[in-house]
């Protein structure tokens, strides 16, 4: 049967777009799955990985079954190795042309911010960037309003037979929040931001219990018209916060002395726990800390256990990305600063003086226990 | 050969933001800017003239006032301006943007050593989805995330960014190319720009209304616009006000943090 776009009831089953680096799945993959099993039973259907690559061991596809998936896809070809856009795009949209999966989702990061509207464009359907929430079954959906919105639904209607796939996305730095649908097309496909899907734990039974699927796929040299001529890893270790329990993170009032700033942050870090240092916009657009340790709208989402964010003022571009974390403890000079709005505990002070009295009280108190 | 550059003029997200009582943005308090990183895309043009002398043009979709936008590309050094704007474009997703602007850039012309910079983002959308779908719709490679372009005959050698490091990518012209602010350092208007820059015979301002877009093969006329559109706002809304916690006033805020958290398990 042709392919029609329009034909919403031919479309079943849910897709999470498995990148890879280097042979390595992406961590997101896996927060991609767990989100998309509950997707997959909102909806009844099955719930497929799909992994494009090189010599991709079954073992290795597998992987995302232990996260959820019923079975992974996978397409394997030397001319997969490395991202490219035009064999990834032409690869991906000829399987959903053939399987007909209702939703696509795929990991908001580098390479899938680069596939996913090439591909949308392609299968001439909607695409939604940077999803941090999803949502099918409708009484859910109100429910995730009912925490997470101001809006008064007593005044909302809901049509509780909705089967579209709720998006909703930070707009505007964060400011706002927007729940977008594609009704008329299929696939409904949304790139979902990294470290924000809580990932599920790993079951080996149904790792090994996963299908793995080979299908048949045309992809030829001339289909691609850029050329990798290397892939570089950063010389530097990254700092890994999204995977972290502690974040002590650095902001504008750090600036007058950042060295002895650091030291306390990391200091402090390990009085909690151990973890690593953050910073808001402030500091790495001044230069004064590497990107990687931005958290904030357009740095990392992240819901550490603990956050502490010294001398940070708490502009909502920056909050936008920490104000899940479990325990948010804010130090700050000015009492008025909008971070202790969403602060836990809160110290008016000079972080450069309450840190050291901080790291020596919590050292003490542990020594009490 | 030329570079078309696309720009967007977009409510400056950095400083305060007004939101409405219907959770709507308060667009007309809010002061507009060009784009950040499309500034990039227009200096990386501007670097391409600077060395082979080729024609630099911006094109934008957006309403009537964007011209103003437009004009200080020019003042920054573009040769002549498209301004796509109509009524019936109001409202477009990216799906329906990228299928006007592409119809706006064909209507243009893609030569076979043409250059199509766009910025990675907007900073009111965030999506990064504009640039590669009109790549698509116009049929050209893409390479997103440019922070390096070296260009040697009609061969772009560009750094592509990833998080974790980056890929050396070749491609030829013509190609669409996204830019990220670490590309380089915009150039300020000169004052002969801003001089020149509403002289239209010098710099020529087309304006691609919904009538001269409507028959090009790239455009489905029921795909654009609020209605149109593939994708739709179902609800707009602002996050909650988190009760604010707990202020430690003492003598020894120290010590009474870390009793706290000892008593919480969390140390």
């Amino acid at each position: 049967m042709a392919y029609d776009f329009r034909d919403i009831a031919a479309f079943k089953g849910v897709w999470v777009f498995c990148e890879q680096r280097q042979g390595v799945q992406q961590n997101t993959n896996f927060e991609l799955i767990s989100e998309g099993r509950k997707l997959a039973d909102e909806i009844g259907c099955e719930l497929a990985g799909v992994l494009l690559g090189s010599d991709i061991a079954d073992e290795m596809a597998k992987e995302v079954g232990g996260y959820g998936a019923d079975k992974v896809i996978v397409a394997d070809s030397p001319l997969l190795k490395d991202y490219t856009t035009d064999a990834y795009t032409k690869v991906l949209c000829d399987l959903v042309q053939e399987y007909k999966p209702e939703v696509v989702l795929i990991g908001a990061s580098n390479i899938g911010r680069d596939l996913a509207p090439r591909m949308a464009a392609r299968l001439h359907t909607g695409l939604t960037a940077d999803a941090t929430h999803l949502d099918i079954d409708t009484t859910k959906y109100v429910e995730f309003l009912k925490e997470s919105s101001s809006l008064d639904l007593s005044k909302q209607k809901f049509d509780y037979e909705d089967r579209n796939l709720k998006m909703t996305r930070p707009a505007f730095g964060g400011h706002l929040m927007a729940t977008i649908i594609c009704p008329r097309f299929r696939p409904q496909m949304s790139t979902v931001r990294p470290g924000v899907m809580k990932k599920a734990e790993f079951n080996a039974e149904k790792a090994a219990a996963c299908v793995v699927e080979r299908p048949a796929f045309e992809l030829t040299a001339a289909d691609i018209k850029t050329e990798v001529l290397e892939v570089k890893k950063a010389a530097e270790q990254l700092v890994d916060l999204i995977g972290a329990d502690v974040i002590v993170a650095l902001g504008r009032g750090a600036s007058k002395d950042m060295d002895t700033a650091m030291k306390l942050a990391q200091d402090l870090a390990d009085a909690l726990g151990g973890g690593v240092v953050g910073a808001s916009r402030a500091l790495t657009d001044a230069g004064l800390i590497s990107a990687d340790r931005q958290v904030g709208q357009t740095g990392k989402t992240v819901h550490p256990k603990v956050y502490v964010a010294l001398g940070i003022s708490g502009a909502i571009q920056h909050t936008a990305g920490m104000q899940d974390s479990e325990t948010i403890i804010a130090v700050n000079k000015n009492e008025t600063a909008p971070i202790f709005g969403i602060a836990d505990y809160g110290i008016v002070g000079d972080l450069f003086k309450v840190v050291p009295q901080l790291i020596a009280e919590i050292n003490a108190a542990k020594a009490a226990k | 050969m030329k570079a078309i550059v696309c720009v967007k003029q977009v409510p400056d997200t950095s400083g305060k933001v007004a939101v409405k009582a219907d959770g709507t943005l308060d667009r007309a308090s809010m002061a507009t800017i060009t784009n950040p990183d499309d500034l990039a895309a227009l200096e990386a043009a501007l670097k391409l003239k600077d060395a082979t002398g080729c024609e630099v043009v911006v094109v934008t979709m957006g309403p009537p006032p964007a011209e103003g936008m437009l004009r200080e590309c020019i003042a920054r050094g573009a040769d002549r301006a498209v301004l796509i704007s109509g009524r019936e474009f109001g409202g477009s997703d990216t799906f329906a943007t990228s299928q006007i602007i592409a119809a706006g850039i064909n209507k243009i012309g893609v030569a076979e050593d043409d250059v199509i910079f766009c910025g990675r983002q907007a900073i009111d959308g965030d999506t990064a989805q504009v640039g590669p779908q009109i790549a698509e719709k116009l049929h050209l490679p893409q390479v997103s995330y440019a922070a390096d372009i070296q260009k040697d005959g009609n061969t772009l050698l560009i750094k592509r960014m990833l998080e974790d490091g980056y890929m050396m990518v070749k491609v030829q012209t013509p190609c669409l190319v996204t830019c990220i602010k670490e590309l380089n350092e915009p150039r300020y208007m000169s004052v002969g720009g801003i001089f020149e820059c509403y002289d239209n015979e010098k710099h020529p301002m087309d304006v691609y209304d919904y009538n001269a877009l409507k028959d090009d093969p790239l455009i489905e006329v029921d795909t654009i616009g609020l209605k149109g559109s593939p994708t739709n706002v179902f609800k707009s809304f602002t996050p909650p006000q988190k009760g604010a916690g707990m202020m430690l006033t003492g003598d020894a805020p120290a010590a009474d943090l870390a009793g706290i958290l000892a008593k919480k398990h969390i140390i």
